[in-house]
């Protein structure tokens, strides 16, 4: 064995240490813990064979910064005896260690030889040296709570006395063992070998399987290949991840009965994806061929939607969500949400799309949640600050700006938090003339799999992310992704892309080589798998899980024989591994080989198609719960000001800002615009290229608490708050009459809902929770005809459950849709703050006597009452109206109201542009249907009725603005040169103050 | 004539390379966009170059310290002929040759010693450490030129507004002797400042707490500029947050304030051709 090292790189006293500081910070504030001292050391352990002045320059030049840092080499750092006690914070085994790795690079640099990550030479870690002399427990309370995670570090911790440097674990080879496991048992026998196996099959489908195993012609060829006639571990486990909910959408594709009780009717729905989803889009895409128009390019078929651009760009788009690992490690869940999801756009068709942007959704439980944490609940507050990191890690060092987002809060987020991870990219046209969006595959073509090794991380992803959550939930399910890794992947894959060298490309994610070769394999009739040839990261991993692993920054690509060398060579250059594991065949079967040992071999009729249908049961009864009582005296200055400042509502500002959305230097509408950079806009809008003015605009709906009144309005509304927010910063929805001339919108829809397939026991309200999700895939249906804008792409996750004992923690029934649609013209957008004194202010759109679960109402106890209603027939005769305005360049500013009303909305637009506003409520509080005229004025203010608006027009185009929105749009008040607030009722002032009290409002701090 | 040429450098984490090609071909020059082991491999070489442009990025991820991993490869790889890629740029500034580092780039140009280079021995100098803000942002500020400028790239630059978008952007000197040398030869070439001019001591005007309020940095010859904020961020005035009024303000000018960089540069190396 080779010689271990230490290199110990200590900060230099003389500078601040912005790191130390903020843990200490946080120490303080959410531990209650005062550390007075704190001491960071980089330790770097290095197991090679180095002279002495190869290790010293490797310290000194390599490793450490000559100006912060001071090195120590093979000892405890200097000093270190002045402090009483440490917690040296190392990575498991196997967890990936980009600095170490970075750290091997060099040392590889340094020495002259070539970079091989494996075996692992320099293993990073972290000691934290401290001067208050804590117990053992209360360090590592301190680490598990802010240095890191149990599920992916090794804490050691005691008195400095008790430092020794670390000395990493070796991982033992093991010799490849395949097992065999007999399905000829009883049925309770299936059941608990699903069970134990993690397979997360119900008992019907591993009847299939056994059914499968006993035909004599599956007998007859594993005997003639050499198989034992029960399955394999390797076959048992590709068809449970390759059956998971998460790759076969099982719910969705379900035969339901749905009872609506509301009206009596019944009816069988024969899938819910084919009845709603697919049959909407479908019917757009026939009316839009039939005009002429051919901008829909590829849906459902493929890891992202394409849609055109322009004669030589393509438009390809996708939403995930990570929810289940996110709740473990947070930090992990979030950072390997965001980079997988930049594999789908980058895995679709031939692949290499250039990505263009990022947009991440996260639903949390509140800050300040106090109910006592469930085992192995985190609290809400930590779940927030791990996914923000994980996010602005996996989008920053992508280079990917992430432009657009939200952020909900809701205690029933609080067992799973949802984390939606969005990505956009354009795709060439073609590559030497052969259509970019086409996967084309024959036999003899070559698998190659290229990006990261595999290591046992993240075995049984796919199926366990179709489980409920409970302290069981596998911990190797947990990884942690690597943006450099797959940096210098993607980067690669354009190149070979645009060189012509690959025929299809796809993402190695849940279910790891399992999933991509098994899911490419129809394509050509078949493939084979050499798992001997696969890179390992360590040796000791069984064929079964070499073939499983969901080790990340992988993608499996498709090249010709002849194609073979160039491509290796590219890969060299770029100093991506990129290795021939198999080839496509025409057997109509997936074989998997390790060192010429069969280890599976499944037909590929079964393993696709062999699954057999669910039937599940839905039953529909609209709750009414009452309305909570408003009262008679409301202070509406004061309202407002608490409704700025609501989890909500108030500023993500500290959350935007560490996200990176503007590096491609094509950002035209950010999250945050205006002279000091303070108001919030509705959709994000990014130029594709330097060379002309085109852009996408990109939007995000989701309405979750409207659900627990009227699940079909919630998804009715989420889908008009995404069209809306785009028709709001200048998009033109396609208009019948002029589909021809249209250019593209597309949607995609991600639904997270709790376990909704009834159960007396475990889940008694199943049917009522299936029948939430049939409402939200009827009002999908009904938006998308309405508005003309298909889906093209989406992803569902159906078990979003923390149980622990008794006790469970349900999400509510919740659908994001994230829409993109073409802007020909970036320099036509308008952004939602005021620009200019004497500016009319226009609010556009019906406002109604509807305040149930709006934030409004929130304030003053549980939902109840009348839910806003979306009016698609009327909201787009306002839409083609706005769309006509800006084709003409009248509307100055436009922000759209949602959370909080007009008054809330008034309030943004004035945040940073040292304007004011003098508006008065009557005009609209006098047209709002209600006998009551309080009802009418808080509705007015606060009210969440969908599809509105809020504008402001310049004096000299006023009588054209009329002219086009007539009765559309009611002027309210101007803007005003003194940055002072006023709303007026019946001449009375009801808020008037200065705009910047209503900032500091907003600007509350929601994650210190 | 000969265009200028702008070779730009990517590979390895590097990210801003599209649009720092696209300004210096808004500039007039012909730009490159080079994988870092092309040179290295000798496939491509910075000779013929007038410009060599270290874009902002995450260099192997920021591991090692933001642009450590990557001025190491400069320092420690050979290229066939026994020569490191530092030497082959310190001889390209021998030669008359300008470099640009911007973000990771100015942190790459720190870390291997090409900037502030007041000793001329390519020693590292000053470094750029976490903010004090012990945080990542994005967000715009303003930047004063050291006036008379010390080098070309800002010739007639008063008062800019470029985004900052980094974690690791505080100035730190290594000793007083590397300051007081700044300070004379007038190498801190921006300084973060507010809208006036007024030189910025308080978050956020002046980001990152940086020593001097110092942005930028140039070295004694003025042929090496590194500098946090992204000019090539700003080749529109549609990159602006608040453009929607500064378009009417600039009597309908598209163009960005951060371009001027590059039209400096390309037109100073296309006046001093032979």
């Amino acid at each position: 064995m080779s010689a271990l090292h230490h290199i110990t790189c200590t900060w230099n006293p003389e500078l601040p240490d912005a790191r130390c500081a903020a843990i200490r910070r946080q120490a303080e504030r959410h531990l209650d813990l005062k550390l007075n001292g704190l001491k960071h050391v980089a330790l770097y352990a290095v197991r090679a064979d180095l002279t002495d002045s190869d290790l010293a320059r490797l310290a000194r030049e390599g490793l450490s910064d000559a100006v912060a840092q001071r090195v120590g080499l093979n000892g405890l750092p200097a000093g270190c005896d002045g402090y009483a006690a440490f917690i040296l914070v190392e990575k498991l085994p196997g967890t990936t260690d980009d600095e170490g790795l970075s750290a091997q690079r060099t040392l590889h640099d340094l020495l002259g030889v070539p970079f091989s990550p494996a075996p692992q030479e320099v293993f990073a870690s972290d000691l934290y040296l401290l001067e208050d002399a804590l117990d053992e427990a209360t360090l590592r309370h301190l680490a598990a709570e802010l240095l890191g995670n149990p599920l992916v570090n090794k804490f050691t911790c005691g008195p400095v006395a008790r430092l020794a440097l670390p000395v990493p674990a070796e991982e033992a080879a093991a010799e490849p063992r395949v097992e065999t496991i007999s399905l000829q048992v009883s049925d309770r026998e299936l059941d608990l070998l699903s069970k134990q196996r993690l397979l997360s099959l119900d008992r019907a489908e591993m009847k299939a399987i056994q059914a499968y195993f006993r035909r004599p012609e599956t007998l007859a060829r594993r005997c003639q290949s050499g198989l034992p006639p029960e399955p394999t571990d390797c076959e048992l486990e590709i068809l449970a991840q390759t059956w998971s909910e998460h790759c076969k959408h099982k719910e969705f594709n379900a035969l339901i009965r749905y009872v609506d009780r509301e009206t009596g009717r019944e009816e069988t729905i024969d899938s819910l994806f084919k009845t709603y989803i697919r049959a909407s889009t479908l019917e757009i895409a026939r009316r839009l061929e039939a005009a002429g128009n051919n901008w829909l390019v590829k849906v459902f078929s493929d890891n992202a939607g394409v849609v055109r651009v322009d004669r030589d760009r393509l438009f390809v788009f996708k939403v995930e969500t990570h929810n289940s690992p996110s709740a473990l490690d947070p930090f992990g869940g979030a950072i390997t949400g965001i980079l997988g999801n930049n594999r789908d756009p980058l895995g679709t068709g031939r692949g290499g799309a250039v990505l263009l942007f990022n947009t991440d959704v996260l639903c949390f439980g509140p800050p300040s949640y106090a109910e006592p944490l469930l085992p192995g609940q985190l609290h809400p507050r930590r779940v927030f600050a791990g996914v923000r990191q994980g996010i602005e890690e996996g989008g920053n060092k992508s280079g990917i700006p992430t432009i657009n987002g939200a952020i909900v809060f809701d205690p029933r987020y609080a067992g799973k938090p949802l984390v939606y991870c969005g990505t956009g990219g354009i795709l060439p046209d073609n590559y030497n003339g052969r259509p970019a969006w086409e996967k084309e595959i024959a036999p003899g073509d070559r698998i190659v799999m290229a990006g990261g090794r595999v290591g046992k991380d993240g075995i049984h992803g796919a199926t366990f992310s179709s489980l409920g959550l409970d302290k069981h939930s596998p911990r190797s399910a947990v990884q942690i992704g690597s943006p450099i890794t797959q940096k210098m992947l993607s980067d690669f894959l354009v190149e070979a892309c645009r060189r012509g060298l690959v025929k299809c490309a796809t993402d190695d994610g849940a279910g790891g080589l399992s999933s991509s070769v098994g899911e490419l394999a129809p394509l050509s009739g078949g493939a084979e798998a050499w798992l001997e040839r696969v890179p390992l990261k360590y040796p000791g991993l069984q064929p079964w899980e070499i073939f499983l692993s969901e080790s990340q920054e992988r993608m499996t690509l498709v090249v010709t024989p002849e194609a073979g060398p160039e491509l290796a060579q590219l890969a060299k250059l770029y100093e991506v591994e990129a290795t021939i594991i198999g080839q496509f065949t025409a057997t109509g079967l997936l074989e998997v080989a390790h060192a010429g040992q069969p280890v599976a071999q499944l037909d590929l009729d079964f393993l696709h198609d062999g699954l057999p249908r669910k039937q599940l049961e839905a039953e529909w009864r609209r709750p009414e719960p009452p309305e909570p009582e408003i009262p008679d005296q409301l202070n509406f200055t004061a309202t407002l000001l608490q409704l700025l400042a609501s989890d909500n509502i108030c500023s993500r500002e500290a959350v935007i800002r560490q996200y990176d959305h503007e590096v491609k230097g094509r950002t035209v509408v950010k999250p945050l615009m205006g002279p000091r950079g303070l108001a919030p806009q509705d959709a994000g809008v990014v130029r594709i290229g330097f060379d002309d003015w085109r852009g996408i605009a990109l939007a995000c709906g989701l309405a979750p608490r409207l659900g627990d009144l009227d699940a079909y309005q919630s998804s009715a509304h989420a889908f008009d708050e995404a069209v809306r927010q785009i028709v709001s910063v200048g998009g033109q929805l396609p208009e019948p009459g002029k589909l021809g001339e249209s250019t593209f919108w597309c949607a995609n829809d991600n639904f997270c809902v709790p376990d909704s397939a009834y159960d007396p026991d475990h889940n008694p309200d199943g049917k009522y929770k299936l029948a939430q999700l049939v409402r939200m895939c009827q009002a999908l249906a009904d938006m998308a005809l309405a508005y003309h804008v298909p889906m093209t792409s989406g992803k569902d996750s159906m078990k979003n459950d923390f149980r622990a004992g008794a006790k469970k923690i349900s999400v509510p029934p919740t659908v994001l849709y994230s829409v993109a649609a073409a802007i020909p013209d970036v320099r036509r957008t308008v952004t939602s703050e005021i620009k200019a004194a004497g500016d009319g202010v226009y609010v556009l759109g019906r406002s109604g006597a509807e305040l149930g679960a709006s934030e409004f109402q929130q304030l003053f106890g549980p939902p109840g009452g009348c839910v806003p209603a979306v009016r698609p027939a009327e909201a787009l005769a306002l839409y083609y109206k706005v769309m006509a305005a800006n084709r003409a360049g009248l509307i100055r500013s436009s922000h759209d109201l949602s959370d909080g009303g007009l008054a809330v909305a008034l309030a943004e637009t004035t945040f940073g542009t040292g304007l004011g506003l003098r508006v008065a409520i009557d005009p609209v509080a006098d047209t709002v249907d209600h006998p009551d005229p309080r009802r009418r004025l808080c509705a007015a203010l606060f009210g969440e009725s969908p599809s509105r608006f809020v504008v402001t027009v310049r004096p000299e185009h006023r009588a054209r603005f009329e002219e086009i929105l007539g009765a559309a749009a009611v002027r309210i008040g101007e803007a005003t040169a003194d940055p002072i607030f006023r709303i007026a009722w019946r001449g009375q002032p009801l808020v008037d103050g200065p705009c910047t009290d209503l900032l500091q409002a907003w600007q509350k701090e929601l994650l210190a | 004539m000969k265009p200028v040429r702008a070779l730009v450098i990517t590979g390895y984490g590097i990210n801003c390379q599209e649009e720092l090609a696209a300004a210096y071909r808004l500039a007039g020059a012909a730009a490159d966009i080079v994988h870092f082991n092309e040179l290295l491999a000798g496939v491509r070489s910075v000779r013929g170059y007038d410009v060599v442009n270290f874009p902002g990025g995450f260099s192997f991820g920021d591991d090692l310290g933001a642009g450590k991993a990557l001025a190491n490869k400069m320092r420690f790889c050979r290229l066939a002929g026994g020569r490191t890629l530092l030497d082959e740029i310190a001889a390209h500034l021998q030669a008359g040759g300008f470099v640009l580092g911007i973000c990771n780039g100015f942190q790459v140009l720190v870390k291997c010693g090409l900037l502030p280079n007041v000793g001329g021995n390519l020693e590292q100098e000053v470094s750029l450490i976490v903010n004090d803000s012990g945080k990542f942002e994005d967000r715009w500020v303003h930047c004063r030129a050291e006036q008379p400028p010390h080098t070309p790239f800002l010739k007639g630059v008063n008062i800019l507004a470029l985004p900052v978008r980094h974690k690791e952007g505080k100035l730190v000197f290594r000793d007083d002797h590397i300051r007081a040398a700044i300070l004379d030869q007038g190498l801190c070439a921006l300084r973060y400042c507010d809208p006036d001019g007024k030189i910025a001591t308080e978050y956020p005007a002046r980001p990152n707490g940086a020593a001097l309020s110092c942005a930028a940095l140039t070295d004694p010859a003025g042929r090496v500029l590194g500098m946090m904020p992204h000019p090539e961020a700003y080749l529109s005035s549609y990159n602006h947050p608040d453009w929607a009024r500064r378009r009417a303000a600039a009597g309908g000018s598209e163009e960005g304030e951060g371009l001027r960089l590059f039209r400096n540069i390309v037109d100073h190396i296309r006046r001093n051709r032979p």
